[in-house]
């Protein structure tokens, strides 16, 4: 079987793959990495997304083996090892931006990728626009756009802290 | 998906003589068209060749008269780069509006040309600026590129390498996007350049993308939105399905077209 050789979460790992696995099939079933979820069958709906190479994509659409050498973070690599949350997964927590969840990972990894490649600053119609890739069945999306709007003051450190939600 | 081999060649020799090596053997670049059509089984090829390990065809450059994307450049980069965006801004804007940002950041405008789908957008930008397609052999002028549905004049061994887009005077792509894929329900790209006056529809033809002859004779005469009054698109050749009927169809073209023309300026 072929190998795919690569850096998860800023650990390099070398894992047997058949051609046709998806990276996200590698990451949760063999890599047992299971924050990344797979919500469709039609490179749709956002709930897989990951970086490689630090852009965000969909992991159900790549090949394990197109990501050889490549660096891939998930939703498991943003926190810091004493467990402090990623500004973003905070952000998400703090503004009530999930609900059942299941979008959640996605919806996080593109929107540090957003936020990133923006550092001048994103209105909630670009982030609504910048978002398009995700689809969440629960929120109605305003509180993710809240949150996403809250951890880019923190990212760009322009604020220490995050900015807390209103009671 | 069905098993396949894979290769990784480091150029564009390399990549051109394994797919000519094997005729089952399919190029892949972004996989945002193909992996999808993989994963529903409706294609089986013996081997990917994939694309990306080649440094060589990404890139984009731009002189005082073309410019030009390679192959696997990125919709991502060029809606990005702040060339394209000051050359044509018309180009940038579109790539802008491809699908979603992950979409954006795999596919790639060789992919996209080379699959001619027929709601995709890159057809309409290549053929209503009358770019040059050049491929591991040759080139070949935007009215020669595109034959039919998920048709193109491309050999099955031959590699879209960049492609060259004279810079025009004023140029606008305006799409209807099918709310749920975003792919173009009807797309019209008006230019007026070294080219003369072309305008290109994508998203309503039953083969694909095509230039509208009634409206580039109107918009020579005079390039206003007004100059489009009155001129109809015979629906028959075009696309009908649970989206919009032709008639539908043929009713955006004219809207679209007078938008555009309008943000043409
Ligand atoms: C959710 C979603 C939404 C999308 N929305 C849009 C949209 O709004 N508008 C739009 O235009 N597109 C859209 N797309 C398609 C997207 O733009 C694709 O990136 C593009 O159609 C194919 O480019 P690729 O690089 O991914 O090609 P691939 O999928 O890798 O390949 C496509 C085909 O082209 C061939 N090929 C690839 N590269 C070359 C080359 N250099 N030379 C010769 N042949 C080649 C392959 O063999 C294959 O047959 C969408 C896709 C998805 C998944
Ligand atoms: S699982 Fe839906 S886009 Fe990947
Ligand atoms: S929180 Fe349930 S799908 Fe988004």
């Amino acid at each position: 079987m072929p190998k795919v050789s690569l850096t998860v979460n800023g650990k390099p790992v070398s894992v047997e793959v058949e051609n046709r696995t998806l990276l996200v099939e590698m990451l949760r079933e063999q890599l047992r990495l299971t924050g990344t979820h797979v919500g469709c069958d039609t490179s749709q709906c956002g709930a897989c997304v990951v970086h490689v190479n630090g852009a965000s994509v969909k992991s159900c659409t790549i090949l394990a083996v197109q990501c050889e050498g490549a660096e891939v973070l998930t939703i498991e690599g943003l926190a810091a090892p004493d467990g402090t949350l990623h500004p973003m997964q905070e952000a998400f927590r703090e503004y009530h931006a999930l609900q059942c969840g299941f979008c959640t990972p996605g919806m996080v990894m593109s929107a540090i990728d957003l936020v990133q490649r923006n550092p001048q600053g994103l209105s909630d119609r670009e982030i609504r626009e910048g978002l398009e890739g995700n689809l969440c069945r629960c929120t109605g999306y305003h509180n993710i756009v809240r949150a996403i709007a809250a951890a880019q003051v923190v990212m760009h450190g322009k604020a220490k802290e995050l900015p807390r939600a209103a009671e | 998906m069905y098993e396949f081999a894979y290769h990784r060649p480091a150029s564009v020799a390399e990549a051109a003589k394994l797919l000519a090596a094997d005729p089952e053997a399919k190029l892949i670049s972004g996989g945002m068209s193909l992996i999808p059509v993989l994963k529903q089984r409706l294609a089986r090829p013996s081997a990917l060749i994939d694309l990306g390990a080649i440094p060589d065809l990404v890139g984009i450059s731009v002189t005082a008269t073309t410019v030009t994307v390679k192959g696997r450049t990125t919709h991502a980069a060029v809606a990005a780069s702040a060339e394209v965006r000051q050359a044509i801004p018309a180009l940038a804007e579109l790539a802008s509006h491809i699908g979603d940002a992950q979409v954006r950041n795999r596919g790639t405008i060789g992919g996209s040309i080379a699959h001619h789908d027929p709601t995709a957008d890159y057809p309409a930008a290549v053929l209503a600026l009358g770019a040059t397609v050049n491929t591991s052999r040759r080139s070949i002028a935007a009215d020669d590129f595109f034959t039919g549905l998920f048709a193109t004049a491309l050999e099955p061994d031959e590699i879209v390498t960049a492609v060259d887009f004279p810079i025009p005077e004023k140029a606008a792509y305006v799409k209807f996007p099918n709310p749920a894929s975003r792919y173009a329900m009807v797309g019209v790209f008006v230019a007026k350049g070294p080219m003369g006056v072309r305008v290109a529809v994508t998203g309503a033809g039953a083969n694909g993308v095509f230039r509208h002859a009634a409206m580039e004779e109107a918009l020579a005469k005079s390039w206003s939105p007004e100059a489009l009054e009155g001129i109809t698109t015979p629906a028959e050749h075009l696309n009908t399905d649970i989206h919009a009927s032709r008639e539908y169809r043929a009713h955006l073209i004219g809207v679209m077209a007078k938008r555009a023309v309008a943000k043409a300026g």
